[in-house]
């Protein structure tokens, strides 16, 4: 009890001293006065955020935090990158170490109850899903009854897989395993028909068997791991300006914008086009920014389908479909409140 | 007790010896191969049985060790789909196409030659500091402790004045700062060390309190414990543009442990140096620190060679804990390469991880080698 209390007053006193700090400039003109932005990134998750050949940092997460920066700067280079382990990543954002934290954290009402966080929006719906060999030839996890499906040991995976199964009142036996290397041994050895994780890691292990090729993900999704960047609370004009970078991705690639015609969209006649480009309005302001805000994000970094390609789908290695991060006009869920 | 009497050990005690040894030929001074396989490896059946044991040990062990390292070995790929196939050994491939990263982490590309010229110097002053007949070692030893630190700080972290960019420590990484954390830990630890266990030794008690206190305190944490207290905790108590480094807090985290385990061991070669010696310096008139420079500490530091060496080796591997708080020492490059999905495979761990054992082995083995030749030569004098 005493230990509790002792912590609960540490992150209290570091909770004061990051408000304090917040009192004195907002964390925008901090950064602008800095001249570069310090993102919690992932350090090591292929497709997320993942060094590469020459140690820059490429992925999803490594993105989005580029397009802040150059909503920011007009300079997507101006980041600095911290890598964060999963025990590391909530410190770092509450001490005030990075700005922004990027790395496929899972939105949770506790988290932002209880440890101080606003997350902002959904870049990645994320869940629980299924891999089978292609042989087998089953095109639902439905039909995965009285499968030997392989897991790993004491995660929220193992109990997910539990409810499903009963949920659907079908059978199944569970190979458990401590890591999840083994259990992806364990699948391709043959010792199961099936391997679940997030359906993301599905794809990254699927990468590192023999034969790629030999097995698919089912469609499935049957948790929910809602991942999006995330900030401290107490400085809504800096929530403002993260959430309205995602949603600025998305309405880009909702009308069409990318980063190869975004200079030719510039002179479309549509009204939604204009006030996203900033030549209608100048919703910019509000956020703290110029005017072509979203020009910029688009310009340099690209629209939410292009981020998400060369990192994740077909321009990637690991060839993960839209699914439900398609837009909503296309059956996903990805949705955006409009600019005006 | 039993068949000991009063004055010593009888004369039919079992292990005095009746008789004499009988004579046995004379060691060969030159010995060929024949004599050195059936003296040292077929003496006797033990021997013989061991010998054989051995053999089909390494039998069993090496073929499929060297069919994946060199034999099914791809040397040289694109990408991961050659690694991939099936039956294929090490890709030894994905190391050389990932080598820059594993030396230079995330250094920025055009600025590299400023850590190759802060390696090579390193390099150069080191052996002139190690090769015990170069000319002017003392020379070598106030550049390397006095100049070096000044230059490889400009160099690897810049210096906008005299026109080198900076580059902030979060983008360094690889070999070079696993080398260059295992070398502040090893040149802050020993001089470090010396004064600690010289302080606890004192009969000044504040003196010997707190360094006794400081000693005791540091190794009874675990490193990783301060590693992480450092990171975690220090953000939170100081403002954040107070907080240090996120590359110097691990550097100050590992010299301070070192240096701890070091005092230790110095003081066991001081504690090993005979009241006379002390009392000899003292009737020649030498004061306390001629004393200990001049007679101690020389015979001293000379004992525990292997000691410090064996420090040193452990400090060196120990380095690879600095990737708990994020920094991408040359280990964790290896490991965040390997998930690459270009190049990602079934052997590409293994590939990895055995490039690591290499590259740790040749380092530690290099020291082990370099200490045995100094107690050698300074055995000579004996």
């Amino acid at each position: 009890m005493f230990k509790m209390n002792v912590v609960r007053t540490l992150f209290a006193l570091g909770l004061m001293i990051g408000c304090a700090q917040g009192a004195q400039a907002s964390l925008l003109d901090q950064v602008q006065k800095r001249g570069f932005l310090i993102c919690g990134s992932n350090p090591g998750v292929p497709g997320f955020g993942l060094p590469d050949d020459k140690g820059g940092w490429t992925g999803f997460d490594v993105d989005f935090c580029r397009a802040v920066a150059a909503a920011i700067f007009n300079d997507p280079t101006k980041v600095k990158f911290i890598a964060l382990s999963a025990k590391d990543r909530f410190t770092a954002l509450q001490s005030g170490e990075v700005d922004l934290l990027s790395r496929n954290t899972t939105w949770t009402l506790s988290r932002e109850t209880g440890q101080g966080f606003l997350f902002a929006g959904i870049s990645y719906y994320d869940g629980q899903g299924f891999l089978v060999r292609k042989k087998l030839n089953l095109s639902s996890a439905l039909e995965l009854s009285g499968a030997s499906i392989c897991v790993q040991q004491g995660t929220t995976t193992e109990l997910n897989l539990a409810d499903f199964f009963r949920g659907n009142n079908m059978k199944y036996e569970p190979v458990n395993f401590a890591n999840a290397e083994e259990a992806v041994r364990a699948y391709e050895g043959g010792r199961c028909d099936a391997y679940t994780t997030d359906a993301s890691g599905l794809y990254v292990e699927r990468q590192r068997l023999t034969d790629p090729e030999d097995s698919v993900v089912l469609p499935e999704i049957i948790s929910k791991e809602p991942l999006g960047p995330a900030v401290r609370q107490g400085d809504d004009e800096w929530f403002n300006l993260v959430k309205w970078t995602l949603y600025a991705l998305v309405n880009a690639e909702e009308l069409g914008v990318n980063a190869k015609n975004v200079d030719e969209k510039a002179k479309s006649d549509r009204p939604e086009v204009r006030r996203l480009l900033g030549f209608e309005g100048n919703f910019g302001e509000g956020l703290g920014l110029g005017a072509d805000w979203a020009y910029r994000i688009v310009k340099h970094v690209g629209n939410y389908g292009e981020i998400f390609d060369r990192n994740l789908g077909e321009g990637s290695p690991l060839k993960i479909k839209r699914g439900i991060n398609a837009l909503w006009t296309k059956g996903g869920l990805q949705y955006a409140p409009p600019i005006r | 007790m039993a068949g000991s009497t009063r004055g010593g050990p009888g004369a039919n005690a079992l292990y005095v010896l009746q008789g004499n040894i009988p004579p046995r030929a004379p060691p060969l001074r030159r010995r060929r191969l024949i004599d050195l396989l059936a003296g040292n490896l077929f003496d006797g059946w033990r021997a013989s049985l061991l010998t054989i044991a051995t053999l089909l040990l390494i039998a069993l062990v090496a073929p499929p060790l060297l069919r994946f390292l060199v034999f099914d070995a791809v040397w040289s790929a694109p990408d991961g789909a050659a690694c991939r196939a099936p039956g294929a050994g090490a890709c030894w491939a994905f190391i050389w196409r990932k080598l820059p990263y594993f030396t230079y982490g995330s250094y920025p590309l055009d600025q590299r030659w400023r850590v190759d010229v802060t390696l090579a110097m390193g390099a150069v002053l080191i052996v002139w500091l190690l090769w015990l007949n170069a000319p002017r070692r003392n020379l070598a030893a106030l550049l390397f402790f006095g100049a070096y630190p000044i230059i490889a700080f400009l160099l690897l972290h810049g210096a906008p004045f005299i026109g080198l960019p900076r580059v902030a420590s979060d983008l360094w990484g690889g070999i070079f700062v696993s080398l260059l954390v295992a070398t502040v830990g090893m040149v802050v630890s020993l001089p470090f060390g010396v004064l600690l266990a010289l302080g606890r030794r004192s009969s000044l008690p504040a003196l010997s309190l707190a360094c006794a206190g400081f000693i005791e305190l540091v190794r009874g944490v675990p490193i990783i414990t301060v590693l992480f207290m450092a990171n975690t905790m220090l953000p939170l108590f100081v403002p954040e543009n107070l907080a240090p480094d996120r590359l110097l807090r691990p550097l100050i985290g590992v010299a301070l442990f070192a240096s701890a385990y070091m005092a230790e061991v110095v003081r066991g070669g001081l504690q090993a140096i005979p009241n006379g010696q002390f009392e000899g310096a003292l009737a020649l008139g030498l004061g306390r620190w001629q004393m200990q420079r001049l007679v101690i500490l020389p015979q001293a530091l000379r004992a525990v060679i292997p000691g410090v060496v064996n420090n040193f080796i452990a400090l060196f591997k120990d380095t690879t804990l600095v990737a708990v708080v994020g920094i991408f020492d040359f280990l964790r490059t290896v490991d965040s390469a390997r998930l690459d999905p270009v190049w990602a495979g079934p052997t590409i761990a293994a590939t990895g991880y055995a490039f690591a054992a290499m590259f740790y082995f040749v380092f530690c083995f290099a020291m082990s080698r370099y200490s045995l030749f100094v107690e050698r030569r300074f055995s000579h004098g004996r």
